[in-house]
């Protein structure tokens, strides 16, 4: 099942972040994970955040460039080799990843994000070999 | 060294008499040869007849740049094809480029005029000269070559793009001489400070051109590599490098003013200013076949002197440029209009209407940077989506403009609002 994340297009420039988490943070979205992929002129925002739709509506309210997009959210289980087994099962069925990364949520597996050029068919194969998966609604509520 | 001494120091009367005998022709032949002047001449209320000398020069109507585009290419082509040997152009306000021919005898009267600029760069026939201007349609490196031919020199054409080749060659061949842009001079004298190879130079002298420069430029070149650098200037409308250099006093540039008539108007007005005062410089081809122009206004803000210097030439000098009276721009030696960015970036979906261009100089070298608002509903949360939009981007600028631009997305909002005229350039390189 796939999730909403919120992506915001940040410009380099002082205190341009701040002013977007602060305007979440006005609107009581709550940020659950975050990753911030940087250039030399601009940056991209990703998070996963409790209301992607609204936290999108008053950014773009705001005037940031921000959007929603699908992701992926699996749960891996504390075991050593669980994410490279996920990561091989990816590669081996010619999906590629665009971009990872981490959420930390208290329990006892850990989950990644994760974006791939073919969403479909990765839940598709996550569900055929029992990898879980986290719903919106999980999202929301945590 | 004087390259053409009745021509460069003939009296104030005779100088006179000369202009205006060659422009009561000039007015006859663009009459009877170009529809474009004949109907503007027409419209004007001005006959051929009503020309009888120089101070009849106001009588007649402006060219601009804008009458060259209207006319492309080769709407004003005074002489018919077969005697065009050879064109240039340059770039024009709409990306549509202004195109220029030339005779034989055009050819030969232009590298007349560069041997007599290099000549003011004390340049000779002993000399060896490194042309470094681009060759091709722009009119620098053609152009100074076969003035530095006339001249006797041996000539290196080398063309732009490849500083190690050049700087080698400048020290193998003895160059002692170089002809390029002030800004790319610059660029050099590091290579070479780098490389090692200041102290292996015979370089003595520099033409420069092609872009506007300072004096704390020249005394920047002159002081790193031991030489003397002089200012060429010129237009290919007009003719290219050439119309006019400073000589060894550096009290202004010389114009090769028995070829090109100049005054100086008033931009707002159109009415000739006093000697000394600024306005713009405009031009008639006094001896030009291929196209000649009539009052061509080279939108260049200077201010002009018609008193004899002490190097012994009595033609006009112009001083240094104080800037443009339009919002062109010369970006390494490019021509480059606002209007032809915002032109390319139109064709361009994903960008709304919002840009600014900063030019800058990042050692020695002229940078663009244009920075582009995008449609929100255009970015993506990958890299490489944005890269691929970005060099969308620089490949329309570079097509439109000739030059490279690096190129920045910006979020929505994010440029400067303007009240008043928009404001779409940010230049930091203070060159006038």
């Amino acid at each position: 099942m796939t999730v909403k994340q919120l992506s915001v297009f940040i410009e380099n420039r002082r205190g341009r972040l701040g002013e977007v988490l602060r305007v979440l943070k006005d609107n009581e979205v709550n940020i659950l994970s975050m990753s911030l992929a940087d250039t030399t002129e601009y940056g991209l925002l990703r998070l996963i955040v409790n209301d992607p739709e609204h936290g999108r509506d008053v950014l773009l309210e705001a005037g940031f460039s921000s959007m929603t997009t699908e992701i992926l959210i699996v749960k891996v289980p504390h075991v050593a080799g669980a994410l490279q087994g996920i990561l091989s099962l990816i590669a081996e069925n010619d999906i590629d990843i665009e971009y990872m990364y981490g959420l930390s949520v208290e329990s006892t597996d850990a989950s990644i994000v994760v974006k791939t050029n073919s969403l479909d068919k990765a839940c598709e194969l996550f569900k055929v070999n029992g990898i879980d998966t986290m719903s919106g609604e999980e999202i929301a509520s945590l | 060294m004087i390259w053409n001494e009745k021509a460069e120091c003939m009296s104030e009367e005779e100088k006179k008499a000369l202009q205006g005998q060659r422009l009561v022709k000039l007015v006859e032949y663009v009459y009877n040869n170009v529809e474009f002047y004949r109907k503007r001449m027409d419209e004007y209320g001005v006959k051929p007849s009503d020309i009888k000398g120089i101070d009849d020069i106001t009588k007649l109507p402006y060219t601009t740049k804008d009458d060259l585009r209207d006319t492309y290419p080769f709407g004003l082509f005074a002489a018919p094809h077969s005697d065009i040997v050879r064109i240039h152009a340059s770039s024009g306000t709409t990306g549509k480029a202004t195109v220029v021919g030339y005779t034989q005898n055009d050819i030969d009267i232009w590298s007349e005029c560069v041997a007599r600029c290099m000549s003011m760069a004390n340049v000779t026939k002993d000399d060896i000269i490194q042309i470094a201007y681009g060759y091709g349609l722009f009119t620098g490196g053609l152009g100074a070559h076969y003035g530095a031919e006339k001249l006797g020199a041996m000539v290196v054409p080398m063309s732009t793009g490849n500083s190690k080749k050049l700087t080698t060659m400048m020290v193998d061949f003895g160059a002692t001489a170089i002809a390029c842009t002030p800004s790319y001079l610059l660029h050099l004298s590091e290579v070479l400070r780098d490389e090692g190879l200041l102290d292996k130079i015979k370089l003595k002298s520099a033409i420069c051109g092609a872009e506007p420069w300072t004096e704390k430029m020249r005394n920047e070149i002159e002081s790193r590599l031991n030489i003397t650098a002089h200012d060429i200037y010129g237009l290919s409308e007009v003719m290219g490098p050439g119309v006019a250099c400073d000589c060894q006093y550096h009290t202004g540039l010389h114009i090769c003013d028995d070829h090109f008539l100049p005054e100086i108007i008033d931009p707002k007005t159109l009415t000739p200013v006093a000697d000394g005062e600024v306005g713009e410089l405009v031009f008639t081809t006094l001896t030009k076949e291929g196209i000649p122009l009539i009052r061509y206004r080279t939108k260049d803000l200077t201010s002009i002197t018609h008193e004899k210097c002490k190097c012994g030439r009595t033609s006009a000098r112009i001083s240094r440029f104080k800037g443009r009276s339009d919002d062109m721009l010369i970006i390494r030696g490019v021509n480059v209009f606002p209007s032809q960015v915002e032109a390319a970036l139109v064709e361009v979906e994903e960008v709304t209407p919002h840009y600014m261009m900063v030019v800058d100089r990042e050692n020695n070298l002229d940078t663009l940077e244009i920075q582009v608002e995008v449609d929100v509903k255009y970015y993506t949360d990958e890299v490489k989506g944005i890269e691929k939009l970005t060099k969308k981007i620089g490949q329309v600028i570079q097509s439109a403009l000739g030059i490279n631009a690096k190129i920045r997305l910006m979020g929505p909002n994010s440029l400067k609002r303007s009240e008043g005229k928009a404001v779409h350039v940010v230049d930091n390189r203070k060159l006038y």
